[in-house]
């Protein structure tokens, strides 16, 4: 019992510093954007929402905003457009290279990023998307597709075949088959799909630095050469919009699939 | 017009270089219940998927109501199809399954919620709308899809092993009440099983299938009196098979060369003097009685040790070991007063009625090519 004991103590001892070792970082970001000092400095000496005011006065930050919200927000239906269909196309049809293909839609998550920024720096140089913010819409599109297609694959692999044949029996054709029968089934995963996209377009700092110009630059382009310069608390408040952002997509995503999995639960226990 | 809803005429199905279906010639008439019975692997889930639309024949044509069917996609072929896994749809509540093909063809919202009430009722679950069903039980499941697949009233219902997922019991019952629905509603019914029991039960008809061929199709109790080959007699019910030679033909009867005693049998109308032949009798038919009550040398007489019992309430099973190595069974029925009983070791002797027994040809067989 006494060594059951010393046991659960070092497993909560570890959990507890892997938590402040993950979160402190975050929590003293926040911390700092609201502090009233001018210098990144921990504990702040004084509360204060300047810095949040310099962020929302500031038309670079802002333009730079409205830049990472114009190119999130296609990528994202974009990726989860062609994402969705890649993978009814990859679970259903009988493509001979059906593997393959998925396998090369899948590239951006295994190829190194640098690797994949150079490459697309490289083609888009030469198609003159660089520095566009339809070149960072594609780009963008390219790199998150691969999460809203494991997402719905998965899906279309737990939805039985039979049931688009039922439903052919029944009357419906193979259009209306899909969209009465099979795409509620896989919607909860779409949905997680679509909300990675939106995330993962709005933090992506690599590929963004690769492909834009002063003129089209994503809010986290803009952080990263500020960071080089003068570091004010600015950066802290923006860091905690984001982050607020993220963790808003994060719960949304969390509830819904709560509500989801109750629904299943009760209609697939047999 | 016929008066056959559907003609299968000379149907293949060819998967790469696996025949699944061979030369399937079929007519199902109004209102008939057809089983096509056979073990798996056989050609009859095919055979009922190129009917559906849900896979398309290699060779042959098929008309529904004297129409081809062939070129028609599923959707427009105006076939109910229950499957196994019930395949409701996990999403929709069962209302909604049940009114899925009244709303793919259109029609109003006050036909298809009276349609929907009525079907409800016919399956016995009325109450039931508002679940989904994934909070009903199997046989309660099969009832919904079993009521999706009827209620927009298709010319044809097809049932792919529709009662393979449940327990004995409600398998029975659902048995019942699907013979109930067939008698009600007057449809023409296609049914795929491996359980033979099932089959004579239910069909008006049944199409034994092996190796993607029909290998015979009758009415129950013709397959079962009559089977004509010995894939047929042992698929369907229990058998007892004793090779032999002909010895003699005598009109409908000939007699045999047993390994063990002479033999008399109803014939196969093809057998001739010097054929090798399998006789087959049913183990209800196969009499037991003291040795010292039967002959020597007397035909369809055979001697035994008891190896076996098996009591099964109403009746009980012997395995008797013969001479040679073979073993007959034996079912002999216990209400009647005056039946012996024999255990296991005991001598015994046994004898069938000459027109309980049928020969057929072949020595090995089983099943051909």
């Amino acid at each position: 019992m006494g060594s059951l004991n010393g046991w659960t103590w070092v497993r909560a001892a570890i959990c507890v510093l892997l938590t402040i070792f993950m979160v402190a970082p975050l929590a003293i970001i926040v911390v700092i954007s609201f502090s009233s000092a001018p210098f990144l400095r921990f504990p702040p000496p004084g509360f204060s929402l300047q810095w949040y005011r310099s962020f929302f006065g500031n038309p670079v930050w802002l333009k730079t905003l409205s830049i990472s919200v114009q190119v999130m927000i296609p990528a994202a239906l974009g990726a989860t457009t062609l994402g969705t269909m890649s993978a009814v196309g990859i679970a259903r049809g009988r493509l001979p290279g059906a593997s393959l293909i998925a396998g090369l839609l899948m590239a951006p998550f295994v190829v190194p990023v640098i690797i994949t920024a150079a490459a697309i720096f490289g083609m888009f140089r030469a198609w003159n998307l660089y520095g566009t913010l339809l070149g960072l819409m594609i780009a963008h599109t390219v790199l998150t597709l691969p999460f809203v297609m494991a997402t719905t694959l998965a899906a279309m692999r737990m939805v039985k075949p039979e049931l688009e044949d039922a439903a052919l029996t029944l009357g419906a054709t193979h259009w209306s088959a899909f969209w009465r029968v099979t795409f509620p089934l896989i919607l909860p995963a779409v949905l997680t799909g679509l909300l990675f996209s939106l995330v993962i377009s709005f933090d992506e700092l690599i590929v963004s630095l690769f492909i834009s110009s002063p003129s089209v630059r994503p809010i986290t382009v803009q952080m990263w050469s500020d960071i080089r310069g003068s570091v004010d608390p600015t950066i802290a408040a923006i860091a905690t919009v984001l982050f607020s952002f993220s963790l808003f997509v994060m719960l949304i995503d969390h509830l819904y699939r709560r509500s989801s999995a109750k629904r299943a639960l009760t209609s697939e226990s047999s | 017009m016929s008066d056959f809803i559907l003609e299968l005429r000379g149907l293949r199905k060819v998967y790469g270089h696996v025949v699944a279906v061979d030369e399937i010639w079929l007519s199902l008439a109004k209102g008939e219940f057809l089983t096509l019975l056979g073990p798996s692997g056989s050609g009859k889930t095919t055979t009922l998927l190129m009917v559906a639309g849900l896979a398309s024949p290699t060779e042959g044509e098929m008309m529904l109501d004297g129409k081809p069917l062939n070129p028609l996609p599923p959707y427009k072929r105006s076939i109910g199809m229950v499957f196994q896994n019930y395949s409701l749809f996990p999403h929709m509540k069962v209302a909604k399954n049940v009114a899925f093909p009244l709303e793919m063809r259109g029609e109003s919202k006050r036909e298809i919620k009276r349609k929907v009430a009525d079907v409800l009722r016919l399956v016995g679950l009325p109450d039931y709308g508002d679940r989904y069903p994934g909070q009903l039980s199997g046989g309660q499941q099969q009832r919904i899809a079993l009521a999706r697949a009827m209620v927009f009233e298709p010319r044809l219902l097809l049932m792919d092993e529709p009662l393979g997922a449940l327990d004995k019991k409600l398998r029975e019952q659902m048995q019942i009440e699907i013979m109930r629905l067939h008698k009600k509603t007057g449809m023409s019914v296609i049914y795929v099983t491996h359980d033979q029991e099932e089959a004579l039960v239910m069909s008006d008809r049944v199409a034994v299938f092996n190796h993607g061929r029909i290998v015979q199709s009758g009415p129950p109790e013709d397959l079962y009196e009559n089977p004509n080959s010995q894939f047929v007699a042992g698929f369907l019910g229990e058998s007892n098979f004793l090779p032999g030679t002909v010895t003699g033909v005598e009109d409908q009867f000939c007699r045999l060369d047993g390994a063990v005693s002479p033999l008399r049998a109803r014939r196969d109308a093809t057998l001739k003097q010097g054929d090798p032949a399998v006789v087959v009798v049913r183990p209800e038919h196969v009499q037991l009685i003291e040795p010292q009550e039967s002959q020597r040398d007397a035909e369809n007489c055979l001697r035994g040790i008891v190896s076996e019992v098996i009591y099964l309430g109403r009746s009980r099973k012997y395995v008797i070991r013969l001479e040679g190595a073979e073993e007959i069974r034996s079912l002999q029925q216990l209400q009647a007063d005056g039946v012996r009983t024999f255990s296991v070791g005991d001598a015994v002797a046994m004898k069938w009625n000459a027109q309980r027994a049928l020969a057929l040809p072949g020595r090995d067989a089983q099943d051909g090519p």
